[in-house]
Parts: C-alpha cells; structure tokens; sequence
C-alpha cells in the first residue's frame, strides 16, 4: 500500500528548529530548516545527517519549503543549502524572501561578530542561498515537477506566513507553519479550505490554551503601560524585529495618538527600519482595515515611534522601548533589560513564548537572581509581566483550522509533549481521526488509500446511464460490469464485448447448472406449470415463458423438471442460468428450495 | 383572424393537438395598430443570412421599448423565427426576449403560455430549455390567479427536473418555488406526464419533491432547492418539519452558497416550530428545535466563507425563543461541555472549567497541564453555541463584527441578563480598529442600557473613547451617557472630569456635554449629593472665590447640580451665594438645561417657581383642555364679520403662541392652530376691505394691501401644510381649503386690476383645475366640509366650467364671502419641523479671509427636529450682501440620525465671491424645500410608464422653500489674489 512517512528532525515534540521531513508519493519534501533559540552547540541546527551521512542533499529533497521568516523556521537555511550542501528549489512567499535575508544576516552578526563564533555561515552564504529561492503567490498552485504540487495558503501569524499543501497524485499534506486563527491589528485571520488532505502537520505551540478575547488583552497590556508610564517607570517590550513588533506598535501608536500621550515610543533600529519598510509594501498581506485605508495613510509610517539609540536607554524620565530579540537570550534587548532590572518602577512585558533556558523563561518563571556572564549575579527587581500576544492558534483554533480542512490523519509538532498528549486526546475524540505527534527522528507512516482514475469508455457509461436510475449521484457509489484493462501504463475500463475483440478472444459461455429437490405428488408437467405459475405471480416484471417442450424459461434462464420412475414424488428441478444472470438464477434457485405454494 | 390563422399554422407546425380552450381566450382581439414594429423586426429577422446577425438585429431590437398593443404581434414573429432558426444562440436570445416582452404592462401574458410550453417540448439544447423555463417563470408570476395555467406550469416544471442540465433543474426549482403550491399536492397526472420518470408513489407534493433536490451532485441546483423552499416559506406556505434534518446536513456542505442558503433554511424552521423536540445525535436526550438550531447557527458563526459568517450573525440575533443558558454561553468561550453535558451537569462542568484548566493566555504558565480531568465532558468544538459571539466579535471582516454587535443588541433587549453578560464585551468592541463598528457598538450600549448598571472599570473604558477625534463617536458616548446607570458616586466624578477633559479639548462639543450632564444629575441625585460641596468648591468655614460664570466648564458642573437638586430637595442647602445667583441667570439663559427647582427662602423665584410649575411640569393635561377650549370657543363664532369676532381670534392666537412656549409637548399643535387662525383673521379682513364695493379704478392703492395678506396667506398655509409632521388627511383638505380661498382672492384681484380677458382666462383656468384636483385627492373628506368654501364651489362646478371668466369671478365673490370657515380639529401629535444651526455662531468677529475666486469651506453644524424625508428637502441658502443667493444640497452621507425624531446635518458649504473692499456678513439659513406635487397624499412617485392622468399634471405643483432656520451671520473677506 501507499504511504506517506513524516519524520520531524526538529519541532517534533519540542518548540524550535523546526525542519519536518516528508515523504510522499516517493518524492522528499523539507518543511522548514530551522535553528533553537535556546543551545549555541550543534544542537541549535537540525541533524542534517539524518538524511545522509556525507555530501549532498540535493540528491535526496526535491524541494524545501519555508512557512515563514521566523528563525525558528528558516534559520538554518544558509547552514543546510551552503555548508551541507542542497541545489534544489526553496519555496518560500515574496514576503518571507524579502524579509528572511535580514533576519539571517542579524542572527550571522550576532553568532560571529557578537560572540565570535567560527564555522558559521557567511553573508555571502546567504545570498547564495537567496539565489536558490521560488517565490510563491498565496493560492498559486506550483508545479515542482510533473507530480509533485504545492499550494500557499494564508496563516496569519506574521506578515507573509503561509500553510503549504503538499500534493502528488491524489495524496496530499498540509502544512501549517504556525498560524493564527484570530486576526490581529495587522493581520488576517488564517483560512484555508476543505481540501481534504491525507495528513495535516499541526503547529500545536498553545495546546492546551482557549484564549481570552483578544480585545481584553490589548486593553490590559495599554493599562500596564500607561500606568507605568504615568508613574514615570519605563517599558521594556522585548520582540522580535518583525511580527509581534509590528502589531503592538500599530496598538500603542494608536493609542497615543488617542490619549495625547508624550513618552517617547523608541524602537531598536537598523533591522527594523528595514523591516517596517517591508511591512509598508506588502499591504496585500496585512488586515482589512490596513489594506482598506491605506491610501489615505499606511498604517505602518508611525508618527509617536522614533529610533533607539543605545543612549537613550540612560535619559531620565518614562519611555517605552522596543528591542530585538524576543526572549531576552542575547543582543539589545539583553542589554537594557540589565540596565533596568535593577528598578522597580520598570517594567518589563514579554509579548510571546519563551523558550526553555532563555533568560525571558527564567524570569517568568519567576527567578530572582540571574548569573551573567563572567559568575556575575543580576538582581531582578523590576515588574515582569506576560502578555501573551504570540500569534499561535489556540487550542479551539486549532480545531477550528481541523474543521476547516478536513483532514484524514493529524499531527502535531511544534509544541511541548505533555500539552500535545492532552490536544491528541482531544482531537482523537473529536474528530474520531488518528492523531500522531512523533518525536525528532521518529518516522510516522501514514497508509494512504489514493483513488486511481481510470478511462471508462464511453458506451460503456452511456449503457449504464440508460439502464440505472434517474441520475447519476457523485455521492452514491455504484457498481457495474465492465473489464479492466492496464495496458502501456494506462487503466481503461471498457464493455466486456469491447474488450476480448480488442484483445482478440472468443467469449466463453459460462453457465451454471443447479438442481433442486422437491416433493411434489403432481406430474412433472404439472408441477412445471405450477412453477410457471408461481413465478408468474412472484417476478412480475419478468418475462416467464412456458415453452411447449416441457420448460419454463425466465429471461434466460431454463427450468425443467424431472423425477426417477421409482420416486415419483421427489421430482428435480433443472436450473440453468449463464454468468451474466447469476443474480436472478440464484435467487431463481433459493425460491424454488422453499418449495412451491399449495 | 390573421393572427388566429398564423396560430393555427404554427400548432401544426409543431405538431401539438391544442385545446379548444384557445379559442375561448378573450384577449384575441385583431389589432394591427402598429403593424411597424413587428414587421420591421420580421423583415430584419429574414434579412439576416447567418446567426450572428440575426442576434445582431434581436440585441438591437431588445433596446427598444415595445407597446403594449404591438406586443403580440412581435411575439408570433419571434416565435416564428424560433422555429425556423437552428442556433442555439439565436433561440435564447428570442427565449429571453419572448420572457422581457411578457412583462410589458398591459400585455396579457397568457396567450403565450401555449406556444411557450410547445417550445419546451422540441427544444433540444439545454441553455434554451433553461432560458424557456425562465421566460415561463416570468409568464406565471405575472397571472399569479390563473390557477390552470400555474397547475400547468408547475406540471412542466416538474417534468423537467430530470433534465441533466443543471441549469435546467436550477429554472425548474426556481419555478416550483415561485409557483408552486402545498395545499394541492401534485395531481396523478402529473406523474404520468413526468412519464418514465421513477416516481410512480402516489401523490407527492411540491415541497417533498424539492427537498429531494437537497442533495442533488450540483451545489447550484442545491442552493436553487433551498431558495425554492425558502420562496415557498415567504409566499406563506407552510413547510414541513421533516426537513430540518436535511438542512441542517447541508450545513456542513462544500459551497458557500448552499451553506448560505442552508443557514437561512435552518433559521426559518426554528421560527416555525420553536418548541418541538429533536433528539441530540449520539445520545438519548432531546433538546427544543430552537435550542438546537441556535446552536448549529452559532457553529456556522466560525465557518471559513465570511459571508456565511455574516449571515449566521444576523440571524442569531432574531432568534429570541432561545433558552437563556443556550444564549449566555455565546459569550463564553471558555465553558467547553457539550449541550448534552451541559443540561445533566450544569454546575459541575462550570466548577471544572472555573478552576482553570485552560489558560487565559494573561499569566505565564498558568496553562501549565494538571491533572486530566474527565475529557469525556470536554468538547472543544462541537459545542454548539460557545463563544460564538466571541468570535464574531474578533472576526477579521468588520462586516461580521458589525453583524455580531447588531445581534447582542437584539438580543439583549430582549433579555435583561444576557445584556448584563454582553456588556463586557460591547465595551470591549469601543476599542475597535474600525469606526463603524466602535460607532455602532456605541449606539448598541446606548439602546440596552436601560437593562444595565454600568462598573466603574466599565465606565473607564466607556469614557476612554471621549477623546476620541471623530466627533460621531464623541456625540454617540454623550447619547450613551444621557442614558447610562452608574454604581458609585466615583463614577459620577469620573464621567464629570472626562467630560470636562473632552470640553476643553473639544469646545465645539459644549452643548452636546451638557445635555449629557443634565441626564446624568437627573438619572443620580443621590450619587451626587455627596460630592457637591467638592464640585462646587465651597468649603464650611471659608469663602471661595466666584467662579467665572461664563467659563463652559463651570456651566457643566452647574447643570450637573441642578439637575440632581430638582429630586434631592437637601441639595440646595449646601450651595452659596453665589450659585443662586448663578442659578437664576442660567434657569433664565439655558431654560432647557436647567430645572425650576424650590429653593428655601426665595420668595419671588418659588412663587414665579408655582405658577411655573403649574403650566410646567405637573399640567400637560390642563394645557391640552385649555388648547382644546380656545378651540371650541373660536369654533364658537358663526361669522367672523361681527366685531367681537376678530378681537376675539386674534387673543387666541396670542394665547395659543404663548402656549407653545410654555408647554414644549404641545408646541407643534398649538403652533399650528394659530398660524391656521392667523390664516382666517387675515382672510376676513381681506374680505372686509372696502374694495369690493369701489369702483374698479380707485381700488389700485388699496390693492396693494389685499394683495399681500393673500400671499401671506398662500405663505402659510404651505407653511401648514409642509412644516408640520403627524398631520392627517383632513387636516390636509381644510389646508387646502383655505389654500383655495386665497387663490380665489388672488383671480379676483388680478380680474379687476388686469385688463384684457385672456390674462385672466389663463387664472381662471388654472383655478379650476385646482378646485378638480381638491375633489380628486379629498373625496373622502367632502362631508367634513360642509357649507365651506370648497363645497358651494363644488355645487357650483358645472357651472364655472362654462361661464365666462368674469362671470367666474363674480360668482366667487359672492361665494368667498357666504363661506364659512372651518373649523379645525387636532389631530393627536403635532410636530413643527424646527432647525438650529449651531455652528457657525454668528459671534465671531474675525473674518473668513479667502482669496476671491477660490472658494472657501464653511463647517455648518445644524440640528433639525421632525423634518420628515430631510435628505431630499432640506437645503442650505447662502445669502450674499449683494443680494446674490446660493442654495446647496447637502449630501446625503451629512445627515445623521443620533435619535428619533431628530438629525444632525454637519456638512461643509462652499463659498466664493469677487473681492470685496470690507469685510461683510453672509447670512446662512436653512430652507426647507416643497413641491405640492409630493405632498402627503401622492408622495409614492408614480412609475414612468404609469398615466399621468389621475395625478395633478406637472404645471400645476408648486416649487418652493420654507425657511426653517433662523438666518445666521458669517462674516467674510474675499481679497483680491496676489500678483
């Protein structure tokens, strides 16, 4: 049988690296190439060796795919195509190409030039890898060969994340990449439609979270930082440079402008100055309301946020600052987290998901004391709050997106075991669809039932049409009689007749010959015409012949009847019908065994 | 018989024995009356050699309307044609136009029908059979009382059914649903003539056999089935319960129109049979179809096609049988348990989820798993009515949102807890990305308030939104506020201080906060009380300084106070010296803002206080007897000639003025009495002239005089008849009535002040028709009249017609002066349409400057008050120093609608002039535009094929304005532009 085999080499069961290995229809897809945000060994790219122990992989992946910018996604990328080696196409949306270079070459800086990292890949690395990207349009099917398709679909999450279907054939995958199903202030909502997929690979990062409505949560997060503000405390809102960033800024920007507020809003520079350009051009991809009014004004020009200079984090007074990146592990936002924490009027708001083993998980999970760099111990007294405003579906998302697709078969990845296990439960009883959630490096194997199609000949169909009832039902499966033929790698399906002329064969005559005993004190003639008779009056619509030379003939099939001299009583009745009316002469056959009515 | 004949030949031609019925068919009348149109057609039909030109001929001839007489005549050319024609494209084409031509008016369908259906017989392309199906729909929704030809229809609709075409099957639905009919079930016959079709059962009637169509392969053809039913329900059929389990399957179906339709299907059953039971699958319980239904609706508000999703919105908010639990739980997201679940174990499933086994997303790792609770009860999707309004309160398209907010608001009128429970979530929506919806959830919280008491933490949000840049929002809040309950007297501190924030901020918001305040001190005085000696700034022992008494802000608190005082009788007690004071000057400037309050130890204002009060507050009813007696008492008067009589009208009407002052309710009546009473004092005295009885050349000066007191009087009674709303046909005729008096007087004026008789014949004539047309639009309103004006001139009618126009005259005369006046009766509600323009104020001394030649902007700000269909009539008038006068169209989108009865006009008014040397005043006003063609009677605009006969012709209507605004003073400066 056909099958489908999923293998994460990361995101399986963990959050991070994400690079999801398909198998399908024997072709080999990456989704994904990742890094982990939280291990700076070998760990943070996924085990390429996986695929092969030495040289190339361009031999074993007919294409990549990248759901969207994020570095937990796409980080490895320059790793995987340059330094292991892969020729193939990268598949990823314009957005996601304009952005994903930035995004790479900043975490390049940060690895080598910040921590002085050897072996990493180079800037020139990425723009080679750059050079070996397809862009794709949302809804835009693309043929990566003469079999194997894809399709976008729009996931919300940040600006240019796309969920991808997977088809070769009739079996097909859908991918999420991570996803909203909540649209934000910049952001649609993800959509995808009942397409049916063999397999759907599930982000599952909030399992087992139904979220509150997403208005109550922007309203407490403007609370917080306007009190903080007001009591002259200042905002420490670490992000990552696109996504999250964008939407909060949209969300205090408008609402400075509605308080009249005049605490300065900076944000990190460089990266995202470029980034909020990006954001500028591709409206397409933005909300409603930005797609609606941007003629009038683009959302994304902010008049109250200005850029950050590293000074600035030392003026007295309130501010809100937002810095790169978004867990607190390294670069800006490190730093002036340090330079506040010691303050208790500060505040500082974490938007999204922290990974384990990043300062921004230890503080909300509520540590104290710090170790730094160099046995140094940092004190934590400013305010620490969590916002949850990570773009990821909840849990009712989640099965709303499963409701959407329709999917034969669920898996999950990207999330942490224990809330998997709860969701799996869930979706199992829900849906009553299996649901899987491998580990990194275990193999799911999906058996796959694909429809084969195959050329029905036309008379055939006409003929089946003509004898059936009153139309054709897409829904009802029917049967009907006809051959197969597989002949020079095509299927056909043609009338019996057609068939053994083309195959030049004589047609044999099958036919069946039964008998049946019966007690019956009457002569055979007349217990032949009291069979006549009975049959008359069961098969009404039948053509019932009494033949003089002593048969009945229904349709074709022939009845005679005989009894030995010595048991005149016990007469045997002849059935004989060919392989065409089996139907009729067995039923024929258990009507005449119950015996004839008196 | 030419037609008959060519009948004849064409039921040969198509080989179809016809009834004899044909014959009996009345409407076949020869008439060649145009023969033109129908042979110019024939004659381009045979002209054209291949198909495409003759679809050329048939598109070109489609433009052109056709008679309703020539009608036939073109339909047995183009059936001709059909016959003979052999492309497909041709003949839809002829089918459609055979379809547009049925529906000239006048043109009896009918004779039609035979040869219709014979097409459909020997049609073999399916586009053509669609298209003949079409045409025969139209035909039968024109003869919907001509059951043999709808039975036949219906019987070839069915027989089509089976067609392979979707289109085919999609008309045939179409037909059944427009035409069909339940209390007949389909006749025996029926399926004989659907010949070898399969069903050979019984009877089967039209409801069954569309519902077979529910799940035909076609997604078209189901949405058709479903619209068919839906069609049927509206044409009052009734439809059968049985199919509420099919619809709701066709919920879940692939193709958003069908689940559109399927939505609407599933909302029509629950409001026909709210109370029966279906069983929940999976389970041996049952639940009330609406409950269910409600549910499944709910579910589709999360679909994946927004305009599903938009339509579940709605109609969710119409579904007000639901059980109150089903509904709480729309706004709870949070409570997972099955339906099933949720009736066993209510309490308990609330316990489990209130212990937070799902994170609200606001604490880090609070979503942290526990222990597994019992997952057989948690149901994360396919619990119907959860949190649907939650979803659609955070869809992406607004148009959902605005549909979600719409629903609440239906809902929570209906229901006092469900509006507590939505209230959270309707200030929640005051944060909304989009105007629109912040508006519309705005003016959602301000029609349900009445249910609710709003938190302090609520309010905050609430007032958040006074800062807000839009001046609609702003003045929507201030609407909320007027009707808002707050808690704590913190609250009432809190709306206070944003107010007086939004106030400085905002000054052009002045009387629109203190209305607000006024309401809000009404609606509180107990929670004002408290905090008065702060909001007045008095302290025990020591004086404060006077506050400024004309600084806006000081003014709010004031109305605030005295607001509350007017119940809380303890209040004044606590107020200085100066607040009196302060208190009597604005009980005097700002009367509608301030209450008459009993104030101790002030003699003078409590006794001018009683006799206020005594018209004021308690008295409506003793002001509506003495309206009703002054009415009786100048009803009283026979002839209005005798010296009293004219004393005594002109008290009234002073009376009647003063009483609109005093008693705002009965304004608009007692307006409307005396400017009717000023109408008859001044006809009187017209009539009492000494003119009549002087020669015709000394009367010139004294002319002048008359003549203007019967313009006054047309003046006014268009003034009667157009400013004032809730006026009944009788009204209207006396209006009329006195109308025609004066116009009589007008004819007389210009006979005996005109020479030559044809000037006057002109008059005279057009006075005629006007007395033809009074009888038209008041015949039933002529018994009223008796001895008037109108009645002796109606007696008189067959002579005035014929007489020459002096002798016209004299006999008006004569009749004006023997009429008697009639007296006028109320009707319940009078409003006179009133507007103020608030904005410009007209105080300003610092000119407009502009360049002359460009133009200039204007922000007009206006109120109007009862100004019926204010889109189309009212209008601004620009005045100029040099007597020049503009008058604009506001546009449609400038007038809102904060309440009933009222509109806001905010527009801008675009100004340019030459230059000027001074600075000089502009006047501004509002018009209230008329033409006594739309009056009330005829307002529905006849349609443009209709005969004008029955109506007053064009000529005879009047154009005018009524000025509906005092005149406001703008002062600008056009400068000459730079060189």
């Amino acid at each position: 049988m056909p099958d489908i085999k999923v293998t994460p080499l990361g995101a399986g069961q963990d959050v991070g690296r994400s690079c999801i290995l398909v198998s399908i229809g024997g072709k080999n897809i990456m989704l994904d190439c990742g890094m982990h945000m939280g291990f700076n060994d070998d760990r943070r790219f996924p085990d390429f060796s996986y695929i092969t122990q030495n040289g190339r992989l361009t031999e074993f992946l007919d294409c990549v795919i990248i759901s969207h910018f994020h570095l937990d996604h796409c980080g490895a990328l320059p790793y995987m195509s340059e330094m292991v080696g892969y020729d193939g196409p990268i598949y990823m949306t314009h957005p996601t190409k304009a952005i994903c270079p930035i995004l790479l070459e900043d975490f390049r800086k940060i690895t080598v030039d910040k921590k002085g990292e050897t072996n990493f890949f180079t800037s020139q690395m990425i723009k080679d890898c750059m050079k070996k990207v397809v862009p794709l349009n949302l809804h835009q099917t693309v043929q990566v060969d003469d079999e194997l398709e894809i399709k976008a679909y729009y996931a919300g999450h940040v600006l240019g994340a796309a969920m991808v279907q997977i088809k070769v054939g009739s079996e097909s995958v859908v991918y999420t990449g991570d996803y909203n199903m909540t649209p934000d202030r910049h952001l649609g909502a993800a959509w995808i439609d009942k397409c049916r997929p063999d397999i759907l690979i599930s982000e599952s990062t909030y399992a087992t979270t139904i979220r509150d409505s997403k208005r109550c949560r922007e309203r407490d997060f403007l609370k917080k930082v306007h009190e903080t503000v007001e009591r002259g405390g200042k905002v420490l809102i670490p992000v990552f440079a696109l996504g999250r960033a964008q939407e909060l800024c949209i969300l205090l920007e408008t609402f400075w402008e509605r308080m009249n507020l005049k605490a300065p809003i900076y944000f990190s520079t460089g990266l995202t100055e470029k980034a909020n350009h990006y954001y500028k051009l591709f409206i397409t991809w933005t909300n409603q309301k930005i797609r609606k009014t941007f003629v009038q004004r683009n959302m994304f020009e902010f008049k109250h946020i200005k850029a950050f200079d590293r000074s600035y984090a030392d003026n007295p007074g309130p501010m809100v600052v937002f810095a790169t990146p978004g867990m607190l592990h390294a670069g800006q936002s490190l730093q002036i987290f340090k330079k506040w924490a010691g303050n208790e009027k500060n505040m500082v708001i974490m938007p999204g998901y922290c990974v384990q083993g990043t300062v921004g998980h230890k503080i909300l999970n509520g540590q104290k004391k710090l170790e730094m760099e160099g046995r140094a111990t940092l004190d934590v007294k400013l305010q620490v709050e969590y916002m949850s405003f990570s773009a990821h579906a909840d849990a009712k998302g989640i099965m709303q997106l499963i409701r959407m697709a329709e999917p034969r078969n669920m898996l999950l990845v990207h999330g942490e075991a224990k809330k998997m296990e709860f969701l799996k439960d869930k979706i199992e009883q829900e849906f009553s669809i299996s649901c899987f959630m491998p580990a990194n490096g275990e193999t799911t194997t999906i058996v796959t039932n694909p429809s084969v199609p195959v050329d029905i000949s036309l008379n055939l169909l006409k003929r089946e049409m003509a004898l059936g009832g009153p139309l054709p039902d897409a829904k009802k499966p029917r049967t009907m009689h006809g051959t197969l033929i597989m002949k020079d790698n095509s299927l056909r399906l043609v009338s019996p007749e057609q068939a053994l002329k083309e195959l030049g064969l004589n047609e044999h005559q099958l036919r069946f010959t039964c008998r049946v005993q019966l007690h019956d004190p009457h002569s055979d003639t007349d217990t032949l015409s009291r069979i006549y008779t009975h049959l008359k009056s069961v098969l009404k619509s039948y053509s019932i012949q009494h033949v003089p030379d002593g048969t009945v003939i229904v349709e074709s099939i022939v009845i005679k009847v005989t009894s030995s001299a010595e048991e005149p009583n016990l007469k045997v009745i002849l059935l004989s019908w060919s392989y065409q009316d089996e139907e009729l002469g067995s039923f024929l056959s258990t009507l005449l065994k119950k015996g004839l009515p008196s | 018989m030419a037609a008959h004949l060519k009948k004849r030949v064409y039921e040969e031609f198509s080989k179809v024995s016809q009834q004899v019925t044909l014959e009996e068919v009345p409407s076949k009348k020869l008439r060649l009356t145009k023969p033109s149109k129908s042979a110019a057609l024939h004659i381009d039909l045979c002209k054209a050699t291949n198909p495409t030109d003759a679809l050329q001929y048939l598109l070109s001839f489609a433009r052109k309307p056709v008679e309703a007489e020539s009608v036939e005549g073109v339909v047995r050319i183009l059936l001709e044609h059909y016959y003979k024609e052999s492309d497909n494209s041709v003949r839809l084409k002829i089918a459609s136009l055979l379809g547009l031509l049925s529906k000239t008016q006048g043109f009896a369908s009918d004779c039609i029908v035979d040869d219709a259906i014979n097409t459909l017989n020997t049609e073999k392309s399916h586009q053509v059979l669609a298209q003949l199906l079409d045409t025969l729909l139209i035909i039968g929704t024109q003869l919907p009382d001509k059951t043999a030809v709808i039975q036949r229809l219906i019987d070839v609709a069915c027989k089509h059914l089976s067609s392979t075409y979707f289109g085919v099957r999609n008309k045939c639905l179409q037909l059944l649903g427009c035409l069909g009919t339940v209390d007949k079930p389909l006749s025996k016959e029926t399926d004989t003539g659907a010949g070898a079709g399969a069903q050979t059962s019984a009877v089967r009637d039209v409801l069954s056999l569309i519902s077979d169509y529910f799940q035909d392969q076609d997604p078209r053809v189901r949405t058709a089935a479903i619209k068919a039913m839906l069609q049927l329900h509206e044409r009052g059929m009734k439809i059968q319960q049985t199919i509420y389990n099919q619809a709701c399957k066709l919920l879940s179906d692939d193709y958003e129109q069908v689940r559109s339709a399927a939505v609407q299907m599933v909302w029509v059953l629950s409001q026909l049979y709210p109370e029966s039971i279906v069983p929940i699958p999976s389970s041996n319980e049952e639940i009330r179809l609406v409950d269910d239904s409600f549910g499944k609706i709910c579910h589709m508000v999360s679909d994946g096609s927004w305009v599903v999703r938009v339509q579940a919105a709605k109609l969710l908010g119409s579904m007000h049988q639901v059980s109150p639990h089903f509904l709480e739980q729309t706004l709870d997201k949070k409570l997972m348990s099955d339906l099933r679940r949720k009736r066993t174990a209510h309490e308990r499933a609330k316990e489990l989820y209130a212990s937070g086994e799902f994170s609200s997303g606001r604490r880090w790792a609070d979503d942290a798993p526990k222990e597994k609770v019992d997952t057989s009860g948690v149901n994360l999707i396919d619990s119907g009515a959860c949190g649907a309004f939650v979803h659609g309160l955070e869809d992406e398209m607004y148009e959902v949102r605005i549909a979600a907010v719409e629903a609440l608001c239906s809902l929570a009128q209906s229901s006092r807890s469900f509006a507590e429970k939505c209230l959270d979530f309707l200030v929640d929506m005051f944060n909304d990305e989009i105007e629109e919806v912040r508006l519309q959830s705005i003016h959602v919280l301000r029609q349900i308030s009445t249910h609710i008491t709003l938190r302090e933490d609520q309010l905050d949000t609430v007032l958040a939104v006074l800062e807000d840049s839009s001046r609609d929002i702003r003045e929507a809040l201030h609407e909320l506020l007027c009707y808002t309950n707050v808690s704590t007297k913190e609250c009432i501190q809190l709306a206070l201080l944003e107010l007086l924030k939004n106030l400085s901020k905002y000054p052009t918001d002045r009387n629109s906060v203190w209305k607000c305040l006024k309401f809000l001190g009404a609606r509180h005085p107990t929670l004002v009380l408290p905090i008065v000696p702060e909001l007045l700034s008095t302290h025990p022992y020591f004086d404060t300084p006077e506050p400024d008494m004309d600084d806006p802000a000081y003014i709010a608190v004031l109305v605030l106070v005295f607001n509350a005082a007017q119940s809380c009788p303890t209040m004044p007690a606590l107020f200085s010296d100066h607040t009196f004071r302060h208190y009597a000057y604005l009980r005097d400037s700002l009367s509608h803002l301030v209450p008459h309050l009993r104030l101790p130890g002030r003699k003078q204002t409590a006794s001018s206080g009683v006799e206020a009060s005594g018209v004021g507050s308690g008295s409506l009813e003793s002001a509506k007897n003495f309206l009703q007696d002054s009415l009786v008492r100048v009803s009283a008067l026979q002839n209005l000639e005798t010296p009293g009589a004219q004393d005594l009208l002109e008290f009234t009407i002073r009376d009647l003025l003063r009483l609109g002052e005093l008693q705002t309710e009965l304004a608009g009546s007692a307006d409307f009495c005396a400017t009717y009473l000023r109408c008859q004092l001044l006809l009187t005295k017209a009539l009492q002239e000494k003119l009549w009885t002087m020669a015709v050349p000394l009367c010139l000066k004294q002319n002048a005089k008359v003549s203007t007191a019967t313009r006054q009087i047309l003046d006014e009674t268009y003034k009667l008849e157009f400013l004032y709303s809730g006026l009944e046909t009788q009204q209207i005729a006396t209006i009329h009535n006195v109308r025609l008096q004066a116009k009589a007087l007008q004819l007389i004026l210009t006979a005996r002040s005109k020479r030559g008789v044809d000037r006057v014949l002109g008059v005279c004539e057009k006075f005629l028709q006007d007395v033809e047309s009074f009888q038209r639009l008041f015949m039933t309103e002529l018994p009223h009249f008796q001895d008037s004006f109108v009645e002796k001139l109606l007696e008189l009618m067959p002579r005035l017609t014929a007489c020459k126009p002096l002798d016209l005259v004299k006999i008006l005369q004569t009749t004006l002066r023997q009429s008697r006046c009639i007296h006028l009766k109320l009707p319940e509600q009078i409003h006179r349409a009133s507007a103020t323009i608030i904005e410009p104020t007209g105080e300003s001394d610092n000119p407009l400057r502009f360049t002359s030649g460009l133009v200039v902007a204007l922000d007009i700000d206006a109120t109007l008050e009862h100004v019926q269909d204010p889109q189309t009539t009212v209008k601004v008038q620009v005045l100029y120093p040099d007597g020049q006068s503009h008058i604009i169209h506001p546009k449609p989108g400038d007038f809102r609608t904060p309440g009933p009865g009222r509109v806001r006009l905010i527009t801008q008014v675009y100004l340019s002039h030459s230059a000027w040397t001074e600075p000089c005043q502009i006047e501004v006003r509002l018009l209230l535009a008329y033409s006594s063609s739309s009056s009330k009677l005829s307002s529905s605009k006849p349609a443009w094929n209709e005969s004008m006969d029955g109506l007053p012709t064009s000529e005879s209507s009047i154009e005018g304005t009524i000025h509906l605004s005092k005149p406001v003073k703008v002062f600008i400066m056009p400068k000459p532009a730079r060189r």
